[in-house]
């Protein structure tokens, strides 16, 4: 039931883009997400995916890998393609029935769809090349400004890294109710959606009930082992800027200006 | 090393619009000595109160009435408490429920990271900890991929890198298959006869406890029994009595006593035991 789920998943392997500085990959996904509304052209959007490509061959992540991680939003890219194909208005190029596809929605649906799989596969590596410990790192660090305006920065990182250490445990437990309900003749196979729905009820009461039950155990264990929250604490893992974070900051800035100077240049033969 | 004086805790009921409608003792005047370096083992059933007794001893539960002082600190000093939670390191029953890193080097590094260690003093302190519980090729696995005992023994090794004087263990074997329990048992006596250790352990396996220096039989929130293990299983049909089995071994050679034997009582290992049946030859 849950083996399909593949959100954040990290791929282990050794590559520069693994080993850069967490911090630089979220900037560098935001910007490169931000360039992608930036660019408004087929051109720009080449500009993109050539840099796609190169953080793609320095991963070291198999495409074929990465790729397949996209079949998840096949269905939403068909549904906004097809919407946005069908009900631009524009000059009509085919009508089928009361259908018509113009000029201007085939470019427009082509751009989205090239936008958002450009979108996905880029997020999708941040998450492929960083383990989730060093994403809850580098947010609480990228958010400590925050700290002056009393957000508990701290304490959301640590509840992020607690709820993802915990899922693979909840999903677990989650598989031992199922199979314990089933044995007791529950039926969570049926394609009746209600039915379905009902079903899941006596699953989740006591996946709830021992939710809160481990929340209050981890949390007497972490009172045992001095958890206080964020103030005084030292870190094992601190991160710290390298030589090649930084220029990978000043390629971050190049692409970046590369992105507007396109949209702004708006030379003649760009579509 | 832990000092009890008529300790008493009672737990507040409350009815379902969550008025105090009740208390109960679950501690009734306890009192207790630990000497530095000890190993002891804390025997019960199941809701005897060895477990809150155990909370006690690291400032996560306090005295209704009588005190603890651990290490000299007395655990009512509110001030005290991180003092005493580093003094005492805590290892509970799942470790499901106790490891907080996604990678076991993380989590030992929890604590240190806590008493605001410096950070290369954090590593050498998470190095020598998993040395020291036989789990440091395992450093950067996931936690999930550890089997009980493995991931038991991490928990152990993060209450070592915080330098506790003392480690009080709450059933750590209960969830564990029997060659989990041992290496967890293992680890803990190493931890106790070449680093003096002191270490408290809840159980209620007898054979865990027969390698304690001392033992303290709890019933009903009092302490109900308290000696050597030769003493207190030499005691069988009192421990029956409290619902607690001793060790199949001194339950045979019981046995055989009462049959007309001539071995003594309170045997402990099948060596002894044999050494006994072949000397009354």
């Amino acid at each position: 039931m849950f083996k399909d789920i593949t959100l954040g998943q990290y791929y282990q392997t050794d590559s520069l883009l693994h080993r850069l500085d967490p911090r630089v990959k979220i900037v560098g996904t935001l910007v490169y997400i931000i360039s992608l509304f930036v660019v408004d052209t087929f051109a720009g959007y080449f500009v993109c995916l050539l840099f796609l490509a190169a953080m793609i061959c320095l991963s070291n992540v198999p495409v074929g890998y990465i790729v397949r991680g996209m079949r998840a939003i096949l269905i939403l890219l068909l549904i906004t393609m097809s919407f946005n194909l069908f009900l631009t208005p524009g000059e009509v190029l085919v009508r089928i029935g009361f259908l018509k596809i113009t000029r201007e929605g085939l470019i427009f649906s082509l751009k989205m769809a090239i936008r958002l799989s450009l979108l996905v596969i880029g997020s999708s590596l941040m998450t492929l090349t960083t383990t989730p410990n060093q994403l809850t790192d580098a947010i609480e660090s990228l958010l400590n400004p925050l700290k002056r305006f009393r957000v508990p920065v701290h304490e959301i990182a640590m509840m992020m890294s607690i709820a993802l250490r915990f899922i693979p445990i909840l999903m677990e437990e989650t598989d031992k109710i199922m199979k314990a309900q089933i044995a007791r003749g529950a039926d969570f196979e049926s394609k009746n959606l209600i039915k379905k729905m009902k079903s899941l009820v006596p699953l989740l009461v006591p996946l709830f009930i021992s939710a809160f039950r481990r929340a209050n155990d981890l949390a007497m264990a972490m009172e045992a082992r001095c958890y206080r929250g964020g103030v005084g604490r030292t870190k094992m893992k601190p991160l710290i800027y390298e030589g090649r974070d930084q220029a990978a900051y000043m390629l971050l800035v190049a692409y970046f200006a590369i992105c507007v100077l396109l949209r702004f240049l708006r030379l003649p033969f760009l579509i | 090393m832990i000092k009890i004086s008529r300790l008493i805790h009672d737990y507040i009921q409350r009815d379902e619009e969550g008025n105090p409608s009740g208390t109960i003792r679950a501690l009734d005047d306890i009192s207790l000595d630990v000497e530095p370096g000890q190993f002891i083992a804390i025997l019960g059933h199941n809701g005897s109160g060895k477990s809150t007794l155990a909370k006690h001893l690291n400032a996560l539960l306090f005295p209704t009435e009588g005190a603890v002082w651990v290490n000299g600190l007395d655990t009512r000093d509110q001030n005290l408490i991180w003092d005493i939670r580093q003094t005492a390191g805590m290892v509970f029953q799942n470790p499901d429920n106790q490891i907080i890193g996604q990678v076991v080097e993380e989590d030992v590094g929890f604590g240190p990271e806590n008493m605001g260690v410096p950070t290369q003093e954090i590593w050498n302190r998470v190095e020598e900890s998993l040395k020291a519980v036989g789990m440091y090729e395992y450093r950067k696995k996931s936690p999930n991929r550890l089997s009980g005992g493995q991931k038991q023994r991490v928990s152990i090794a993060g209450v070592i890198a915080m330098h506790p004087r003392c480690i009080v263990m709450d059933e750590p074997t209960a969830m564990l298959d029997p060659s989990g329990r041992a290496d967890v048992i293992n680890a803990a006596m190493t931890l106790n006869r070449e680093e003096g250790i002191t270490i408290i352990l809840i159980t209620h396996y007898m054979e865990e406890a027969i390698r304690a220096d001392r033992i303290f039989v709890m019933d009903e929130g009092k302490v109900a029994m308290q000696g050597t293990p030769r003493e207190i299983f030499s005691r069988v049909e009192e421990m029956q009595a409290l619902h607690l089995d001793v060790p199949q071994v001194t339950l045979l050679a019981h046995t055989l006593r009462q049959r007309g034997l001539s071995i003594p009582e309170g045997i402990l290992t099948r060596e002894e035991l044999a050494e006994a049946l072949l000397g009354g030859n």
